[in-house]
């Protein structure tokens, strides 16, 4: 069971780039307009003419 | 008259020769309009960004400094269909966003801590006895505390300041026991890890400070969304100021920028901008905002005049005495300050039910440690089953069951339209049995209206529309506020007696009596009541202005009394006019020309007499009664300072969302005795087990959970559909529609 060792902080190590990613998307103001964000990704603007 | 207008105020900048400013839009609940408004900002020269956000209406805006001016931007978003009101952010604002940011944060790690633990838990469960090494179990006890100390010191944080702030001012509040049970749950838990023993509770701490952190979390979002959206009515409401430059040129500034020793023009139909005195030129008042009285006051120069006085007839020009913050009667805010004090000795039931049950839980924990002791464990185990007490104990469901039904109540009432401003106002809204009305502006509409509408002809009624649109006279614009028509082009003002027009080769006329040729209208009318005169060729009539009730007052005043609330009005007009109303309404307990220290003694008097009162009202002279008042509700369209004072504030056109506001006060207070009792029954089941010593972590983690889950299904229970929250949306009036569905926006 000597794996353990590696495979359990491993498992962590992914959990914690997880938490990395949401205290980065809340610094970056990902929240901040929620509603904003739902309708954003229907609007078409970003595509060539 | 070629105005100038001065938005520096707002604008932040320069950096880097790029200015921002904050708007609000007026018109922003179109959500799918925003890709539109975002294009036309960007097509005005030298704007660079330009951001809608929907969730809260707003935009910001950011152009070059030397290509764009603010007021450029705004004429051509006016321009295009969008129009939007600068605004600052306010300081409190940002202070709730952070703190909700910082509440998010730490319940991100205690979440990602609790669920790594958990995983290592269910591991070191499930291999038992026999299947785990007890090497491998020290390890996993090693790693969990590896991750749950760090966690702990970072997200417990917000429990152990304010655990420590209780103390320090020698109060018990929840997270006294909070941080308590953490700690020794956390500490103990070291301690077995080192000395190689089996049972490690850091799943259960951290899944604790999860569940806590997620309740403080709703309540902090339900606090900014309050946040936001009375800081875009106040932004609505933001009025423009002609402020007299030196060089004698008018620029038109927002209120806040105005300085004590500025000079501006008060033209008819505006608001004082500010306390001021008159320097010259002669007017009427309406003061009904500050003093309820709908008598007008006549002023010259010298006099001084409050903020948000009424201009009824001349031009007065002012030289402001005190502005924005400080604007405010000394009287008055004095006698404020000493009734909100009185009141802020209330206790939430939450505190009240931590002093109950945090001595409870301490002593039955030290109880058990001497009971083991007394009966021949040894000092480790008596220890370790005293700690699983406080740890199954730590209330858990009881730190939710409050916070969660606020939640949801508070968003039920968002959806009724009444918005609280503190979070024990759903507490002692529950608790009140008489309601008290304002009569100026809470009984009555906000903006008079033509009572004799149905003794009009059509045609007259349209022309006097139609004309009203031309004047800047108070009686004029209260009747284009009130009615619907076009403007004619070529209406001219005459000033002091009304305005003509020639439609069709007739003449129209809109004013005095002498204006129109008519005589004067010889029945008694109303003292509150004002009369202006129409003509439409040959056809004549008077046409009568007053302020009439809200209307469903009657109705809600009836509800009230059918579920037996006792209901008064105490009001600072006279009493002709209080008693008018009280008499339609059918209130034999009424009370008129009341200054602000009388409308306070008289809820004391009730108060002393063992009612709980809520004080409804809108007025400067209402806001000490506010504050004095067991529970108390302003319309949207009240001043600020009885704003800030009243428990809850509701918007539009109706006094509906105050039977609705009570209503859900009391489901909210029932659910909330209930969660409480729900959590006594657990506790009354798991003490003695941990008490017994038969407590295992699996134990604790499951009934832990358990609880809190129970209790916040029960808490959602508040929800429901509210009474009526269709119509409270869709019957604003034109004034205060724009603020009221910007403020649901916020909310939304």
């Amino acid at each position: 069971m000597n794996v353990l060792v590696f495979m359990a902080p491993l498992a962590i190590c992914l959990g914690l780039i997880g938490l990395l990613a949401f205290v980065w998307s809340l610094r970056n103001g990902q929240y901040d307009d929620v509603k904003g964000a739902a309708h954003r990704i229907l609007s078409d603007d970003d595509l060539p003419k | 008259m070629d105005e100038r207008r001065d938005f520096s105020h707002f604008v932040r900048g320069p950096v880097d020769g790029l200015l921002t400013l904050d708007l609000i839009l007026v018109n922003g609940d179109c959500a799918a309009c925003f890709n539109d408004i975002e294009a036309k900002a960007l097509a005005i020269p030298g704007v660079e960004q330009a951001r809608v956000n929907i969730t809260h209406g707003r935009m910001t805006v950011v152009w070059r400094q030397d290509a764009s001016s603010a007021s450029v931007i705004m004429d051509q978003l006016a321009r295009s269909g969008y129009p939007a009101q600068p605004f600052q952010p306010q300081k409190a604002e940002a202070a709730e966003a952070a703190r909700a940011s910082h509440l998010l944060k730490c319940l991100a790690v205690a979440s990602f801590a609790a669920m790594n633990i958990m995983l290592l838990s269910v591991s070191v469960w499930s291999g038992g006895e026999m299947d785990i090494t007890s090497e491998t179990r020290d390890f996993f006890h090693g790693l969990s505390a590896l991750i749950a100390l760090p966690a702990a010191a970072y997200a417990g944080r917000p429990f152990f300041t304010s655990a420590l702030t209780g103390l320090r001012a020698r109060r018990m509040n929840m997270d006294v026991p909070i941080s308590l049970g953490i700690v020794l749950a956390l500490g103990m838990s070291v301690f077995e890890t080192l000395a190689h023993r089996e049972h490690a509770y850091f799943d259960s701490a951290m899944m604790l400070l999860a569940f806590l952190l997620f309740g403080r979390v709703l309540e902090q979002f339900v606090k900014q969304r309050t946040r936001v959206a009375a800081g875009n009515i106040a932004a609505l409401k933001g009025a423009m100021a002609q402020r007299i430059e030196p060089d004698g040129s008018l620029v038109l500034v927002p209120v806040d920028s105005l300085a004590p020793g500025d000079e501006v023009w008060l033209l008819a139909g505006e608001r004082a901008p500010a306390d001021a005195v008159v320097v010259s030129g002669a007017s009427s008042l309406d003061e009904s905002v500050i003093t309820g009285e709908t008598r007008r006051r006549e002023v010259s120069a010298g006099a001084a005049i409050y903020a948000g006085s009424l201009n009824f007839e001349g031009v007065l020009r002012l030289r402001v005495s005190k502005a924005g913050a400080a604007s405010l009667i000394d009287d008055v805010a004095s006698l404020v300050e000493k009734a909100a004090q009185a009141r802020s000795h209330y206790r939430r039931l939450a505190d009240r039910a931590a002093r109950l049950y945090a001595p409870l839980v301490h002593t039955s924990a030290a109880l058990t440690a001497v009971g083991w002791l007394v009966v021949g464990a040894s000092l480790h185990d008596a220890m370790i089953y005293a700690i699983a007490v406080l740890i199954i104990t730590c209330p858990c469901a009881l730190a939710l069951a409050v916070p969660a039904v606020q939640v949801v109540a508070a968003g039920r009432l968002f959806r009724a339209g009444v918005f609280l401003n503190t979070p024990e106002a759903l507490e002692r809204l529950s608790e009140i049995d008489t309601v008290v009305f304002d009569k100026t502006g809470t009984l009555t509409q906000p903006c008079a209206q033509v009572v004799n509408r149905l003794d009009l002809s059509e045609d007259l009624l349209a022309a006097a529309a139609s004309l009203s649109r031309s004047s800047h006279h108070p009686l004029a614009v209260a009747l284009a506020v009130c009615t619907a028509g076009e403007m004619i082009a070529d209406a001219r003002e005459v000033s002091g007696a009304g305005v003509k027009a020639m439609v069709d080769g007739q003449v129209w006329r809109l004013g005095s009596a002498a204006f129109c040729d008519i005589p004067e209208w010889a029945q008694p009318a109303p003292l509150s009541a004002s009369v202006l005169y129409i003509r439409r060729g040959d056809a004549h009539a008077p046409v009568i202005i007053d302020q009439m009730l809200r209307p469903d007052a009657v109705a809600v005043v009836a509800r009230l009394r059918a579920k037996g609330f006792p209901v008064a009005i105490l009001s600072g007009d006279h009493a002709a006019a209080v008693g008018a109303v009280a008499a339609q309404l059918g209130v034999s307990d009424w009370r008129a020309g009341l200054k602000p220290a009388e409308k306070i003694a008289a809820i004391e008097s009730m108060k002393a007499s063992g009612r709980r009162v809520l004080m409804v009202g809108d007025g400067l002279n209402d806001a000490p009664a506010l504050a004095a008042a067991h529970a108390s509700m302003s319309p949207v369209c009240a001043v600020e300072l009885a704003q800030a004072q009243a428990d809850a504030v509701f918007l539009g056109e109706r006094l509906g969302p105050v039977v609705e506001a009570i209503a859900t006060a009391r489901l909210a207070k029932r659910l909330m005795q209930q969660n409480l009792a729900l959590s006594v029954i657990y506790n009354a089941i798991a003490a003695p087990l941990a008490v017994l010593g038969y407590v295992t972590p699996i134990i604790a983690a499951a009934a832990m959970s358990g609880s809190s889950i129970l209790v916040t299904l029960n808490a959602l229970r508040a929800g429901g559909t509210p009474m009526k929250a269709g119509e409270a949306a869709s019957s604003q009036s034109p004034e205060i529609g724009a603020p009221a569905a910007a403020a649901q926006r916020g909310l939304a």
